[in-house]
């Protein structure tokens, strides 16, 4: 990618402007120790639950594999501290079902021995392609940006598909969240280092790390450490939400559009988060699974909002005192970021490996307004960044005419809630479609059945 | 501060959790704002009337919105979210100052019960309730309906019989018909600056398009509205007019006098750009606008009434519908082989 090039791009169609909120940009990552006691669950990662190799009373050290992956698509998982595991059972997690996970007592902090802990950089990369992409499924490693797809699959490639460009996600188009802001300033390095791996797996010799504008020291910085390495830049992108949904950023990026129902790889293209490739930096060159994330604790009441370095399983209440307590008047607790998070029903959910950032909204902010009528605006229709006409969604769903909702793409919807955010009337636009994409995913299915 | 485990009760509802800090309400006063100026513009050419005319036409529709609300839906009325008063104002900009009170309380209760209510209310009414209002009293009364009081006569502010005249359209038209060349009269009307900064005889609202597009202007720079429809509407009516012009200009006027004179600007800027009668895409909107330009021009050109901005606007209501379903947005991922 040449100079000229380096002007800012976006994505073509529709976005929104939220407040950006960035409360915690300037604050660096700080380490949250070890809890006394860690509740690690056993999905944490798009796909099959993980299937449990520890038992009540098992000894177990930081980085020993307590889960392990089930079917084609799910991950292994470690164990993010040492101690004995105590029991195997359900506990509530952030989709607010309760669910199955490890419950460890922590005693100490003693590490896997073959894990590297120092910080010296490791830039040779020593495996090969095969390796590497063992190596990857072996660690855990899920997508970091939230929707915890596991890596490895996306590095298998599969037949009669080719991949010429990976493009690492460092947008942060969330507001609040800066946890992949402050990796990108203090581990730009290691993140670089992750590209070159994920780029020698997929077999490609270009790589574009793309980052909003409102993170110009980050874009500085990532620019900086790339000079090193041809075939990788940074592209600045215009502050615009959903810039970092995957679908966008290939399009701002490369002016490639990814088909109605099609994967990335489709037009040629792997995105991972950097956060996913500083993981994945780990996990080759230092041996290190993913037993550990970067989660931003903020809020506009948070005393001190905070980027923790936080094992897995940690209970979130551990994060908030960390952040300097809860405010008195939180009435929302959210899990990601105030546009695509989930709202947490206690503070007792553990980090999980998706797990970008705790964010606590006053009383005031965590009600819904009183839906109105539609009153025909057209707005949701001009912001959706997918070219969907979610007024249109929305009725049919409420009229259960889910053959219509199916033809007119219902399942194109990448859940940004741009649609809901825009709204005059407050409608519930994208609770709608969502209970529309279940019936259509699951007509589809009977259908081929 | 102290985190709470127990006594905490924590709200949960799905994504997203932020939303833009605007609604209805808002969109509508600001609409409302917006025609601020085309009122005093009106106040100052037509004198007190105008006002009486404007008020009592929102004071109507509010009161039967009110009315319809309470004692036929059994519901809260939400006289206050703008909406009615909207719809007053419009239908007051789409009377003479003469109008008798009678007529714009029959009016009202006409765009508010047949136009809007009768469908719902807001939201669910495919036709504009302000021109229902005004094309009923128009087909009704057509008399107190065709008579203008005269810009700037002397009697405006003392509430006397004012002189009533015909409308720059209405001279064109009728003068056109009887076989009178149009050098003749271009002289019986004002001159285009005066057109167009309201020195015009003609419905309360219509008058000075400087007034019109100044609110307009605002409207965009809030955001509340686009470009789409009117550009479309007064793009249609100057190219069709200007090219007969071109052709004979004996027998047709300039695009100039067709956009400035009549109800063209109030149309084709604020009923035109109702959002609950208009198409829900910008491609659907541009449609829309070029058909109300044609019809327009049609009516004026060859139809039977002087101004046909009204019936296009409503004909094209009746399109919505169809517009909608044929022309949808563009569609990410509407692609083969990624370009």
């Amino acid at each position: 990618m040449s100079k000229s090039d380096q002007h800012i791009k976006t994505f073509p169609k529709g976005g929104v402007h939220p407040n950006d909120e960035k409360r915690s940009a300037n604050v660096p990552i700080s380490e949250l120790p070890p809890p006394k006691m860690v509740s690690i669950p056993l999905s944490q990662h798009i796909g099959a639950p993980s299937v449990p190799v520890v038992d009540k009373r098992d000894p177990v050290k930081v980085g020993q594999i307590i889960a392990k992956s089930k079917g084609l698509v799910s991950s292994n998982i470690h164990s993010s501290v040492s101690g004995t595991v105590t029991k195997i059972d359900y506990v509530l997690d952030s989709t607010g079902y309760k669910r199955q996970a490890v419950i460890i007592r922590v005693k100490d902090d003693e590490w896997e021995e073959s894990i590297d802990r120092s910080e010296t950089l490791v830039k040779d990369i020593a495996l090969e392609k095969d390796e590497i992409l063992k190596k990857v499924a072996e660690a855990g490693i899920v997508g970091l940006g939230g929707a915890t797809f596991p890596a490895h699959i996306k590095l298998n490639i599969p037949r009669g598909k080719k991949a010429d460009y990976l493009i690492l996600n460092g947008v942060e188009c969330e507001p609040y969240l800066t946890a992949d802001h402050r990796l990108m300033l203090e581990k730009g390095a290691e993140i670089i280092i992750g590209a070159k791996i994920l780029m020698k797996a997929l077999g490609v010799e270009k790589c574009v790390i793309g980052i909003e504008i409102n993170k110009p020291d980050a874009i500085a910085n990532l620019s900086e450490l790339c000079k090193e390495y041809p075939g990788i830049a940074v592209q600045p992108l215009k502050v615009q939400y959903p810039q970092g949904g995957e679908k966008q950023l290939i399009k701002a990026v490369l002016n490639r559009e990814v088909p109605s129902g099609g994967l990335p790889i489709d037009v040629g293209v792997v995105v991972h988060n950097v956060g996913t490739s500083f993981a994945v930096y780990e996990a080759i060159q230092k041996n290190k699974p993913l037993i550990e994330r970067i989660v931003t604790v903020t809020g506009k009441e948070v005393d001190k909002p905070v980027n923790l370095r936080v094992r897995i399983g940690t209970p979130v209440q551990d994060l908030i005192l960390a952040a300097g307590g809860l405010p008195d008047n939180t009435g929302k607790i959210i899990s990601g970021g105030p546009m695509m998070g989930k709202a947490l029903n206690s503070l007792e959910v553990p980090v999980a490996k998706g797990t970008s950032g705790i964010l606590l909204m006053p009383e005031e902010e965590a009600h819904r307004k009183a839906q109105q009528v539609c009153i025909r605006c057209g707005q949701c229709v001009s912001v959706c960044p997918m070219g969907l006409e979610p007024y249109l969604l929305m009725n049919e769903c409420e009229k259960e005419v889910f053959e219509r909702a199916e033809k007119d793409h219902i399942l194109d919807c990448i859940e940004c809630g741009s649609c809901a955010f825009v709204c005059p009337s407050n409608r519930a636009l994208l609770d709608y479609i969502r209970l529309g994409k279940r019936v259509v995913t699951t007509m589809r299915r009977e259908r081929v059945s | 501060m102290s985190v709470q485990t127990s006594s905490t009760l924590l709200t949960v509802s799905p994504s997203p959790h932020i939303h833009k800090e605007h609604s209805i309400t808002t969109m509508m006063y600001a609409v409302v704002y917006s025609l601020v100026p085309a009122l005093l513009m009106s106040v100052y050419v037509f004198g007190w009337s105008a006002i009486y005319v404007t008020f009592l036409a929102i004071a109507s529709c509010m009161f039967f919105e009110f009315a319809i609300s309470k004692y036929f839906f059994k519901q809260k009325a939400s006289v206050w979210d703008g909406s009615a008063i909207i719809t007053g104002v419009l239908l007051a900009f789409n009377l003479p100052a003469s109008i008798p009170w009678w007529a714009i309380v029959l009016g009202s209760l006409f765009a508010m019960g047949v136009g809007k209510m009768a469908f719902g209310g807001l939201g669910n009414n495919p036709f504009n309730p302000a021109l229902v209002g005004r094309v009923f009293l128009l087909i009704s009364f057509p008399v107190p309906m065709t008579q203008w009081p005269e810009a700037m006569n002397a009697n405006r502010w003392t509430m006397a019989d004012a002189t009533t005249g015909a409308t720059p359209l209405a001279v064109i038209k009728e003068g056109l018909d009887a076989g009178v060349p149009i050098s003749e009269l271009t002289a019986q009307i004002p001159g285009f600056f005066q057109l167009f900064t309201g020195m015009q005889g003609g419905c309360i609202g219509e008058v000075s398009g400087l007034a019109l597009v100044l609110g307009f202007l605002y409207l965009l720079y809030r955001k509340i509205t686009t470009w789409h429809i009117p550009v479309a509407v007064l793009g249609t009516i100057a190219l069709i007019t200007g090219v007969l012009w071109l052709i004979d200009p004996t027998q047709y006027m300039s695009p100039v006098f067709h956009l400035i004179t009549g109800g063209v600007l109030l149309g084709a800027l604020y009923m035109a750009t109702d959002y609950v009668t208009s198409p829900m895409t910008p491609k659907g909107m541009i449609i829309f606008g070029v058909g109300i330009g044609v019809i327009t021009v049609l009516i004026r050109l060859w139809g039977s009434y002087p101004e046909g901005v009204s019936f296009a606007i409503l004909i094209m209501n009746a399109a919505v519908p169809l517009i909608d379903r044929y022309f949808k947005p563009k569609r990410f991922g509407a692609v083969r082989n990624g370009k």
